[in-house]
């Protein structure tokens, strides 16, 4: 049973080299466990597409004071939300300068940098890091039981006493292991970037920003009632701009993805922001949205499954996170290896700590507390009328209609639900379902 | 939303697919077949890949190439056929490069 375990088998093989794996890595190799990350991509962070903001406070244990050494765009000290319609927008715009200064909160970072900085610090702790190699299978015993990968390398079968796959959204290891479906459109949503150019003092200007300083905008009512959302966010001297959207209401709109940028580019709100920027790079990436209860199960014999692979991001509501979220699993899941590798059980069972140790912290936490936010926020009233609403009645507040005298907000909110065809009882009932999502 | 602004409607979409750097593998990592796209009436990936690599041919069929693939996997997550659309990542060290992700 053991002929895949050479005598050069190393204890684990990370497949990855994003957030969670690196992460993963990281913890292994300070324990003084061998291992290998396996990278398809030229270079870590070359595959891989976020939507805005990096909160890396979950290595404060692991990189002490890493934000002097984090290949950093901005450090966000304003965070907009920003509800839309064609021709109206309102705005919740914080800002704090804590933010902008040690330990800091979120950055904006380009992931070719911030990737491979962090997969740097697994190999200087002593992984081994293989880029331009697919894992193109597993690797199983006659039991069942993982031992290793099949890579598209010359002699590519690389044997380990554990897997651990990060590699991603579209996992096609877990879904050889059985943990993901072949495919699942009803629990993702496709993100596509540009990336514009502008000089770093028109940024500052613009935005209202010192150097160093960033601004991360969300926005919802700017995908033309496809349910999603839109981003925008500064770098150093770019501007981040994008559009998330649900893939099976994409697919059926006729409504093409850069049609969608498109039109959120030249809203009256954002086009002014824009102008004179220069088109650097187009993305696409789908994001895994179903939250806590579409994540699959996180562990089987010789197997543990982190970040997008395990549809780790957070997508709930005002919170959207995912690399954060990546790294705290891949922390997790190569302490929980690293345990098992010492107490000699790699089973399932050996690994279950996996999954208790994410239920310790904000991973499966957060992901737990608010696991109704993403159909709640992607839904029908959200998405295409609450928007109307929110905004009609914010200018019908400061629209001064002398010498008619001002109407009650009562009396606002009451017209606007009208012209809007939102009925109170609805209203109510989903802002009841909202306090309940998000207590 | 208003229509596309016309400040935008200068980047042509081969222009938009230029900013973005690719190593063109040998192998081709998407395949399709044909025959059954001929009985599907939706044509999801037509309308939802970001790469618009899709095309839909006068015999009903569908045209697709995989050079300039984002490797989002969009296109075999909305096809509502399995079977049409066998799709795996490129080899290792080709495909798409971002670096500004």
């Amino acid at each position: 049973m053991t002929n895949a375990q050479s005598p050069e088998a190393c204890d684990v093989v990370v497949v990855g080299a994003g957030p969670a794996g690196s992460a993963a890595a990281l913890a292994l190799a300070r324990r003084g466990h061998s291992v290998v990350m396996v990278e398809r991509g030229p270079f870590a962070g070359s595959k891989n597409v976020y939507g805005g903001v990096v909160y890396a406070r979950v290595l404060d244990d692991v990189i002490p004071n890493w934000w002097e050494q984090v290949p950093v765009q901005r450090w966000v000290v304003r965070r907009s939300t920003m509800v839309m319609t064609g021709s109206q927008a309102v705005s919740v715009d914080v800002r704090t300068q804590a933010w902008g200064q040690p330990p800091y909160n979120g950055m904006t970072v380009y992931r070719a940098d911030f990737d491979a900085w962090l997969a740097e610090h697994a190999v200087a702790a002593g992984a081994k890091l293989l880029t331009s190699t697919l894992a193109t299978g597993l690797l199983w015993d006659r039991s069942g039981r993982v031992t290793g990968v099949r890579t598209d390398r010359p002699g590519g079968d690389l044997p380990a006493k554990v897997v651990i796959a990060c590699d991603g959204v579209n996992s096609f290891l877990a879904k050889e292991v059985g943990l993901l479906p072949r495919a699942d459109a009803a629990h993702h949503t496709l993100g596509v970037k540009e990336v514009l150019a502008l000089p770093a003092d028109v940024i500052e200007e613009r935005f209202g920003l010192m150097p160093d300083e960033g601004l991360d905008v969300e926005v919802i009512g700017c995908t033309r009632e496809i349910p999603g959302g839109g981003f925008l966010y500064t770098n150093r001297d770019t501007v981040s701009i994008g559009v998330v959207v649900s893939l099976t209401a994409l697919s059926r709109s006729g409504m093409r993805p850069e049609e969608l940028i498109a039109g959120f580019k030249s809203h009256p709100a954002v086009a002014p922001w824009l102008r004179g920027a220069v088109l650097k790079e187009y993305s696409a990436h789908l994001i895994p949205e179903g939250g806590y209860d579409a994540m699959p199960d996180l562990a089987t014999d010789g197997f543990l499954v982190a970040g997008d692979a395990a549809g780790m991001t957070l997508a709930a509501g005002v919170w959207l996170e995912g690399v954060n979220f990546a790294m705290g699993a891949g922390l997790a899941a190569g302490r929980t290896a690293a345990d098992a590798l010492a107490a000699g059980d790699v089973s399932a069972a050996g690994l279950s700590g996996y999954r208790k140790s994410l239920e310790s912290n904000f991973v499966l936490q957060d992901h737990k507390r608010f696991r109704e936010a993403p159909k709640l926020v992607l839904s029908d009233r959200m998405q295409r009328q609450y928007n109307h609403l929110i905004c009609d009645v914010a200018e019908q507040m400061f629209t001064v209609t002398n010498p008619a005298p001002k109407p009650g907000l009562l009396k606002l909110l009451a017209r606007s639900a009208r012209r809007n065809r939102v009925h109170f009882r609805d209203l109510i009932r989903d802002g009841i379902e909202t306090i309940r999502v998000f207590r | 939303m208003t229509p596309a602004g016309e400040e935008w409607a200068d980047l042509s979409f081969d222009d938009r697919m230029r900013t973005v750097e690719f190593r063109v593998g040998a192998r081709a990592h998407i395949v399709v077949d044909s025959d059954v796209c001929r009985s599907c009436t939706t044509r999801e990936c037509v309308t939802a890949c970001p790469a618009n690599l899709f095309a839909p041919t006068s015999d009903g069929g569908i045209l697709f190439n995989y050079e300039q693939c984002f490797e989002c996997g969009t296109c075999y997550m909305v096809c509502n056929s399995a079977g049409a659309i066998e799709w795996t990542y490129p080899d290792g060290g080709y495909g798409v490069v971002f670096r500004r992700g």
